[in-house]
């Protein structure tokens, strides 16, 4: 059953159609990649997930609901996550902090109530605090738990981002860009970690990736996109084989 | 070196991470509560003026140090909790009343005024709530019935439970009742820095996009800061008012405003020690300068602008070589003790952030 589908969205930005007809679906429970070259609307597409910009035509449903019906601050509501291709962390708070914003949605103290920090509050804080050390735990960032976003490096604070969103307990993963910038090493344990996302957790993702060797290794479906537009869907291999896809990443005359 | 050992989620969340932490900020209210025997009533009437700028520099501090939010209209929020507090006990209500509820009024009014003003960014909010500070003015020779217009008014008699209070005559029990305030807002500010409301804030100082994704409703959000905010400066207004004796329009300037935000930046953005180490230079900023200029110049030389001049130039040496403010500077010097003799010369060099290019916004 698909548990998120989109249908013949267009999105244009003045004259460049940064998504051009693209319908695909997501089945709950598998890993879904979209690649393509720079500029082909990778990452427009999630915005558009996340409702951040407002497609000109198109559907989009995620578990049978109408994702068009929700503002921005909705989607999280719904159990859908995301990281950023140029990580957006709250700079100036600790990893600690930036994963609880995580759990923002699981709120149910109201202002008074935390103006006053009641018994209710502390309960709650401790709750969000064991999911939070619960992602801690799987992603081995215990020895950053209490240092400040602004001095970590580059392959932490993915990690972090990935946390952040896991932190928020979804149904649906949107990871852009997982694994760029990584070492080889970070690479590798991103790999394994969305495969346990997965597994374990029983978490749906789609991602945006270049790295292929990662794309092959933990996608059961590829989408690959140029122009915004669909240019072949199907497992790794078929889509590495696709005539029109080489042509698209070598150029015309290497086929 | 001192070490922690955290063996519970508790020690995280209360408000003393340990035993130190709460043997030094209890001998320091209990330095606060004995502090009328050690002083007289000069001092302690100083020291007041130093909390109640505390206080008014929490409020701005909610707003801008942990939601990112500038703004130079808090001069009209003081006005607001001043003159409204004084109409309410006017109306018959008492102080235990009237006071919290100038400051409830204050908050509602500044998430009103929030919703259109939170939809411009950085240095648009900062002119138009200069507008506000401005408006003020004009606004309250307008509603000379109720304010006085501009022959002003004096604040009412502060009566609680038949004890009375006056800053002039008691400057003992109106310390008290200040001390009093100052530690229920920062007990209001620690507890929201510890719930999820405080780390929405931070979330959308930092990044408006993320907060959105992960379900942070921004503009409700900093309605809320501001609500706050407002609540806290409208308290410290009411302070002020007593304090000064008698206010009318010119009171509440827009140089108040300026001198507010000065004050957080100086003492360090988005930290409750910031507001305090601000209000020990703004409150004493103008005698040490007088006492210079005594020694320099002789008395009886008047310099026009002294003040504000001296304030900017400390300001700009700030934000040029220390912009986590005094509070940073502290910090670094107590990082500096407790890691001896380990310290390293670049150990506070900032790091480089990574560039944030694409943005959605
Ligand atoms: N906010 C925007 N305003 C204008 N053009 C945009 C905006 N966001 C993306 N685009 C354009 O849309 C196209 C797709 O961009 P993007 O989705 O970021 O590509 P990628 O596949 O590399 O992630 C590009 O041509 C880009 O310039
Ligand atoms: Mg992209």
């Amino acid at each position: 059953m698909s548990l998120l589908q989109i249908k013949d969205a267009t999105l244009k930005f003045g004259g460049v159609v940064a998504v051009n007809n693209l319908s695909f679906s997501v089945n709950e429970g598998e890993v879904y990649a979209i690649v393509g070259p720079n500029g082909a609307g990778k990452s427009t597409v999630f915005n558009l997930i996340s409702r951040f910009y407002q497609p000109h035509s198109g559907s989009f449903t995620f578990d049978g609901q109408d994702l068009l019906q929700r503002k921005a601050d909705q989607v999280a509501d719904l159990g859908i996550a995301r990281t950023f291709q140029n990580i957006e962390l709250f700079d100036h708070a600790t990893v600690l902090q930036n994963l609880l914003v995580g759990r923002h949605r699981h709120r149910k103290t109201s202002l008074v109530e935390e103006l006053f920090f009641t018994a209710r509050v502390r309960r709650e804080e401790i709750a969000h605090r064991e999911a939070v050390e619960e992602v801690i735990d799987f992603l081995d960032l215990q020895p950053y738990r209490d240092k400040m976003i602004a001095g970590l490096p580059y392959g932490i604070r993915k990690v972090v981002e990935l946390g952040r969103a896991l932190a928020s307990g979804p149904r649906l993963l949107l990871l852009d860009e997982p694994a760029s910038g990584l070492s080889v090493e970070e690479t590798q344990d991103m790999r394994w970690w969305i495969d346990d996302i997965r597994k374990q957790m029983g978490i749906t993702v789609l991602m945006v990736e270049h790295d292929m060797g990662l794309v092959s290794s933990v996608c059961d479906q590829v989408l690959a996109l140029a122009d915004g537009a669909k240019l072949a869907e199907g497992t790794p291999a078929q889509v590495q084989a696709d005539p029109a896809v080489l042509e698209a990443y070598l150029g015309a005359g290497a086929v | 070196m001192r070490i922690l050992f955290k063996t519970s989620y508790n020690d995280d969340i209360r408000l003393f991470p340990d035993r130190w932490v709460l043997l030094v900020y209890g001998a320091l209210l209990a330095l606060a509560f004995v502090l009328p025997l050690l002083l007289d009533a000069f001092y302690i009437g100083e020291v007041t003026n130093v909390l109640i700028w505390a206080i008014a520099g929490l409020g701005l501090m909610l707003l801008t140090g942990q939601t990112g939010q500038v703004s130079l209209g808090h001069a009209a929020f003081l006005a607001i909790g001043c003159y409204s507090n004084t109409i309410l006990i006017e109306m018959g209500l008492p102080f235990i009343l009237a006071f919290p509820l100038a400051g409830v009024i204050t908050g509602i009014v500044g998430a009103i005024i929030a919703i259109p003003a939170l939809r411009l960014h950085g240095i648009y909010l900062a002119i138009a709530t200069i507008a506000l500070s401005v408006l003020a003015d004009d606004i309250i020779v307008l509603l000379d019935p109720w304010t006085g217009g501009v022959s002003g008014k004096f604040p009412a008699m502060i009566t609680i439970f038949g004890l009375q209070i006056e800053r002039w005559t008691m400057p003992v029990r109106f310390y008290y009742l200040v001390l009093g305030v100052t530690v229920i807002c920062t007990l209001f500010y620690r507890n929201l820095l510890r719930s999820p409301l405080g780390r929405a804030f931070a979330a959308v100082r930092d990044s408006e996009v993320s907060a959105t994704a992960m379900g942070v409703h921004i503009l409700r959000t900093k309605c809320k800061a501001f609500g706050l905010s407002c609540m806290i400066t409208g308290w410290a207004g009411a302070l002020m008012g007593y304090y000064a004796g008698a206010f009318n329009n010119e009171t509440f300037s827009l140089v108040i405003s300026i001198t507010l935000l000065m004050m957080i930046v100086i003492g360090g953005l988005g930290s409750i020690h910031g507001a305090f180490f601000g209000a020990v230079v703004v409150a004493f900023l103008p005698q040490v300068l007088s006492i210079l200029k005594g020694a320099v110049l002789g008395g009886g030389v008047a310099i026009p602008g002294l003040e504000t001049g001296v304030f900017g130039m400390i300001l700009i040496l700030f934000i040029l070589f220390e912009p986590m403010g005094l509070y940073g500077r502290w910090l670094k010097i107590r990082i500096w003790f407790e890691l001896f003799p380990f310290a390293r010369k670049d150990m506070f060099r900032r790091q480089k952030s990574y560039l944030k290019t694409e943005r959605l916004r």
